[in-house]
């Protein structure tokens, strides 16, 4: 294959698939330029492995390239991110609610937009793979390389932690 | 199933995840559980309140062209081949083409084509002054700006320092156009940015200037010494010619 069909095969089958590189680079990073950046070596990066990319799916594979490269961009700030241990479902000390008072309804996006940005990056990763891009726990579990009970166990902890805020934040505002 | 194993699986049961069997015993126990009833329902509000809630972001229209740009500017090879192509498929029209559709053809394409130049042009001065990405190596020193962009691009831009005249170089930016990758030299006149792209160009050089002006932005373009030249900014005519005119000397 010549270079340039080769450039051609490459922006069809992985530019597509840059709105959801973006999503995620900009919901790991919190802001717009260090997104910007991180995807446009997440794609550099893809296209120096693009002849060794087996063909199956190709979001996925894009998806856990941009999340590599957040993470050795993290490293190189020496930033550690803030992980939690990712044990047994031990948060039913974390005073879970009510049901009925944390229902969530009519969610004002803002508040729902900080609440997210407020998860450990663990978190959030789950929940935007999970919630805006509608993976699978295989496929979530692929990408971040954990077992898919990880992945379970972080998605349930992410989502309390998220009512938790939002019942928080409700209530603040009730005052 | 416990309560308590039931709880451990109703996000998995709201996710689809669990197989019909685990979904069937975890829905026999929410029959009588109101509190892992009232959870599930809260997970499905949760989901509801994330999708409704446009967060996803979506990828900045110049993000698309800087990535093809560094793609390209990585693989330098392949501008030869495009042109290679090019080449063939110009030659090809040239032999199936009678000589005058030809003409008329190729004039047209032409005229389009510098029309839809232009658009490129001054969308990427526009887009460097809103995403606040005016420049990649900000520098007003010419022998730190010129080195940035050797291994970058497969040419070397000219970058002259007119401070001394009132152009003040600040830096340069890698974008795209004219489907390769150009330098762009960012310089600021008081508190406006002119933006030089600069690229090998095969054309005759004339001598002679473009003017242009396209949505309040000035133009100017010249050819000089193998190289393609177009002056972008929202400063006045007379300021951007002086610009030129020092660039030129």
């Amino acid at each position: 294959m010549s270079d340039q069909n080769e450039m051609t095969a490459f922006d069809q089958a992985v530019l597509p698939h840059l709105d959801a590189a973006y999503n995620l680079a900009r919901w790991l990073t919190r802001n717009d330029e260090d997104a910007d950046d991180i995807t446009q070596e997440a794609c550099l990066r893809a296209f120096k492995y693009w002849k060794s990319f087996s063909g199956r799916d190709c979001r996925s594979w894009l998806l856990a390239i941009v999340r590599n490269t957040f993470y050795s961009w993290l490293r190189q700030r020496s930033v550690q991110p803030v992980l939690t241990d990712d044990g047994e479902m031990d948060d039913t000390a974390d005073s879970v609610p009510d049901p009925e008072s944390t229902l969530i309804q009519n969610v004002d996006r803002n508040t729902l937009r900080a609440a997210l940005e407020d998860l450990a990056v663990e978190f959030r990763e789950a929940i935007v793979l999970r919630e805006m891009e509608g993976l699978s726990y295989k496929e979530i579990a692929d990408i971040a390389g954990v077992p898919i009970g990880t992945v379970m166990s972080r998605l349930a902890r992410a989502r309390k932690r998220l009512q938790i805020y939002l019942a928080k934040t409700a209530s603040e505002n009730c005052l | 199933m416990t309560c308590k194993e039931a709880k451990n699986l109703l996000n998995a049961y709201v996710d689809g995840e669990l197989d019909s069997a685990g979904s069937l015993a975890v829905e026999t126990h929410m029959r009588g559980c109101a509190s892992c009833l009232g959870e599930v329902e809260n997970l499905h509000g949760l989901a509801s309140a994330i999708e409704n809630g446009s967060l996803r972001f979506k990828a900045p229209a110049h993000l698309k062209r800087r990535v093809q740009g560094a793609i390209r500017a990585a693989n330098p090879q392949a501008r030869s081949s495009v042109f290679y192509w090019r080449w063939a498929s110009v030659l090809a029209s040239a032999l199936l083409i009678a000589a005058l559709t030809w003409t008329v053809t190729s004039r047209w394409a032409e005229s389009s084509e510098e029309k839809l130049l232009v658009n490129d042009i001054v969308s990427s001065h526009v887009r460097s002054m809103m995403a606040n990405h005016v420049t990649d190596v900000s520098s007003s020193d010419s022998h730190t700006v010129k080195p940035w962009f050797s291994g970058k691009l497969d040419y070397s831009p000219p970058t002259k320092d007119l401070t001394e005249h009132g152009f003040r170089l600040i830096g340069g930016r890698l974008d795209y156009l004219d489907n390769r990758p150009v330098a762009a030299l960012v310089y600021q006149r008081s508190q406006h940015f002119i933006n030089l792209f600069v690229w090998p160009s095969n054309d005759t050089p004339t001598g002679k200037e473009e003017q242009l002006a396209r949505q309040g932005y000035n133009l100017i373009h010249w050819t000089q010494g193998g190289m393609s030249y177009w002056l972008v900014s929202e400063l006045n005519l007379p300021e951007l010619k002086e610009c030129a005119r020092l660039l030129k000397q």
